[in-house]
């Protein structure tokens, strides 16, 4: 639980005139759950894409399991890419395919196992978020929960020892997201997965995270970081005490 | 993953039973190798299999579930020596192996399957009808209060079906003139009756393949992009919504839809077959026929009766394929397919349609002597 498994320093994000944040600096360890908090338009959406290198930054650097991410390409980049996993916002499964299939295409195109044991693997990691019945269903036939979870089965097609989580509990009801927190807190347990999540539930970041930061839109950068049980208390800045106790600030 | 120790399998004899030790971490990229020869090995150990662990240092749930795999392969095979750590990862992986999988629906018999076929046909059949009665009704009810129109909306689509079409309408008829003019020159050559080409040419574009081809043209064009545009609002619920508010999608979005096709395709239609006589003029001059020859023909054989006669249909060919574009999209089913799926069945419908509706205008027209 020490070595920094992200390294994000000085970071600053521009969409044309407008800053989105700057001066964002930070470290992930391994093997914990950190939590990415702000409100609506804080950027924490854009700082996980620059994370993952789907944004460029406008200055500053990240370093992802010791990889500069926006200085890698080709093979680097690649191996890069197959040790993270992401779970997008809206699940971003494809919908032609059907779940198994939908877990199977990254073990088909990065791994040479065998198409019997990828279906075994594939089964596996299903029945980890708890999908076994609806492997043969597409992505347009199930709900919303279970979107979330079948991304999150994708993330884990190739065991990375990385996973970004993009709200993984927005627009759940309380049983499915509490649900959803205890299995991510699991393959954090038994598997020693590092988690990034963006989030602004406040029952799951005080279930879940093991450190979190805080972006706000209006100081452009992050306002906390820490013990999300503690910071509520502990934190002076006005912001962050009405975030924790749900006060309109 | 990578650089990490690979794990070792070893294989040895006990007591009649086979043991497999395996050693270091059992992850993604060492079920990779082992997969296939870990399961042989185990299914191969007759008297009872073992799987020694306590050598593993970790597992990930791709290998816990080579692990589980070797194991299920031997009847009666057991797991040893596995780290808290790594048991229960195994313990996770073997509870979510066990979950249930999807029940296979069985196929129904296949009387059964014609009358579903048969069933969905006639309401495939019936919505159709249902809706070119629907846009109908709120066409004359427009005739009667115009108010309900949406001017600006008629206007954009009268812009991106008709104006944005004329370049591409202009190409396709003067090239079209130009190859009709040729190809019956040279057989009517032989004849000495290469003065008969702008009859021949004239009448044919005016009456039929005017209308057809700037009905394919639109089909291509503005049937797909309908089919696109409403397929993309059904799949977000837009239309729901709509709906919902008490506006009527019929009225907001459909309508200035087909009203744009009924009156963009006389146009593109005449424009087409202008251009086409413009390129076969332009034949006839290479061939020696002054311009003088040329438009007597043209007047003495053409009348008014076939250039009507052309718009007319090019009308309704318009209403047609306005209407199977707008009923491609609001038909949309969900998921990303949905929408390629409405494109295509409206330029396929589309260009169906006019065929059909050529022919029964063909027909009309004999009927009444036109």
């Amino acid at each position: 639980m020490s070595e920094a498994i992200i390294e994000v320093r000085d970071l600053a994000v521009r969409f044309g005139s407008s800053t989105i944040f700057q001066g964002v600096s930070f470290d992930v360890r391994a093997g914990e759950i950190f939590v990415v908090l702000g409100g609506s338009g804080s950027g924490k959406s854009t700082l996980l894409k620059v994370m993952i290198s789907l944004t460029p930054p406008a200055a500053g650097h990240v370093r992802l399991l010791g990889t500069d991410v926006w200085g890698s390409e080709g093979a680097a980049r690649l191996a890069l890419l197959k040790r993270i996993g992401v779970m997008w916002q809206a699940g971003a499964l494809f919908g032609s395919l059907t779940l198994q299939e939908n877990v199977e295409m990254p073990l088909a195109e990065h791994t040479s196992l065998s198409p019997r044991a990828r279906a075994e693997v594939a089964r596996a990691k299903l029945g980890l978020v708890g999908l076994s019945a609806a492997a043969r269903k597409l992505p347009s036939e199930i709900s919303g929960g279970m979107l979330k979870r079948a991304g999150i089965a994708r993330a884990l097609a190739l065991d990375p020892p990385l996973l970004f989580l993009d709200e993984p509990s927005a627009g759940l009801d309380p049983i499915t997201s509490a649900g959803l927190d205890a299995l991510i807190r699991d393959l954090s347990r038994s598997l020693g997965t590092t988690f990034v999540v963006v989030t602004h539930e406040l029952a799951s970041i005080l279930e879940i995270g093991d450190r979190c930061i805080m972006l706000d839109a209006k100081a452009k950068g992050i306002i906390a970081e820490g013990d999300p049980r503690r910071l509520g208390e502990e934190s002076a800045h006005p912001t962050v005490r009405a975030f924790f106790h749900r006060q309109a600030a | 993953m990578s650089g990490a120790p690979d794990a070792m399998l070893a294989v040895r004899e006990e007591g009649g039973a086979r043991i497999l030790a395996l050693a270091g971490r059992v992850d993604t990229v060492a079920a990779e190798r082992l997969w296939t020869r870990l399961v042989e090995e185990a299914r191969a150990g007759r008297g009872g299999v073992e799987l020694d662990l306590s050598a593993v240092t970790a597992v990930d749930t791709t290998g816990a579930a080579l692990l589980l795999a070797a194991e299920a392969a031997a009847p009666g095979a057991r797991i040893t020596g596995a780290r808290p750590p790594v048991a229960a990862v195994l313990d996770r992986v073997r509870a979510a192996l066990a979950a249930p999988g999807p029940v296979a629906e069985p196929r129904p018999p296949l009387l059964r399957r014609v009358d579903a076929w048969g069933i969905g046909l006639f309401r495939a059949a019936r919505d159709a009808l249902g809706f070119v009665g629907e846009a109908l009704v709120v066409l004359g009810a427009t005739l009667i209060r115009p108010g309900r129109l949406r001017g600006r909306e008629l206007l954009r689509h009268l812009d991106e079906a008709g104006t944005r079409a004329f370049p591409l309408t202009l190409l396709l008829g003067t090239l079209m003139g130009v190859i009709l003019a040729f190809q019956s020159a040279i057989p009517l050559r032989r004849f000495g009756a290469e003065v008969f080409v702008p009859n021949l040419v004239g009448i044919s574009l005016l009456r039929e393949l005017g209308p057809l081809m700037a009905g394919v043209v639109l089909a291509g064009r503005t049937g797909s992009a309908y089919a696109a545009e409403l397929g993309t609002m059904t799949v977000n619920e837009e239309v729901a919504a709509l709906r919902i508010m008490g506006i009527d999608p019929m009225a907001l979005l459909v309508l200035p839809r087909i009203l744009a096709g009924l009156i963009v395709m006389p146009v593109l239609s005449l424009l087409l077959s202008l251009a086409g006589l413009l390129g076969m003029t332009f034949v006839m001059s290479i061939f020696g026929f002054p311009l003088v020859t040329v438009t007597q023909q043209l007047t003495q054989f053409v009348d008014l009766t076939d250039v009507l006669g052309g718009l007319v249909k090019a009308a309704a060919f318009g209403l047609a394929i306005g209407a199977i574009g707008c009923r491609a999209g609001l038909g949309a089913g969900r998921g990303p397919r949905a929408v390629g799926d409405a494109a295509t069945s409206a330029v396929v419908g589309g260009i169906v349609a006019i065929i059909a509706l050529d022919g029964v205008f063909a027909v009309l027209y004999e009927r009444l002597g036109l």
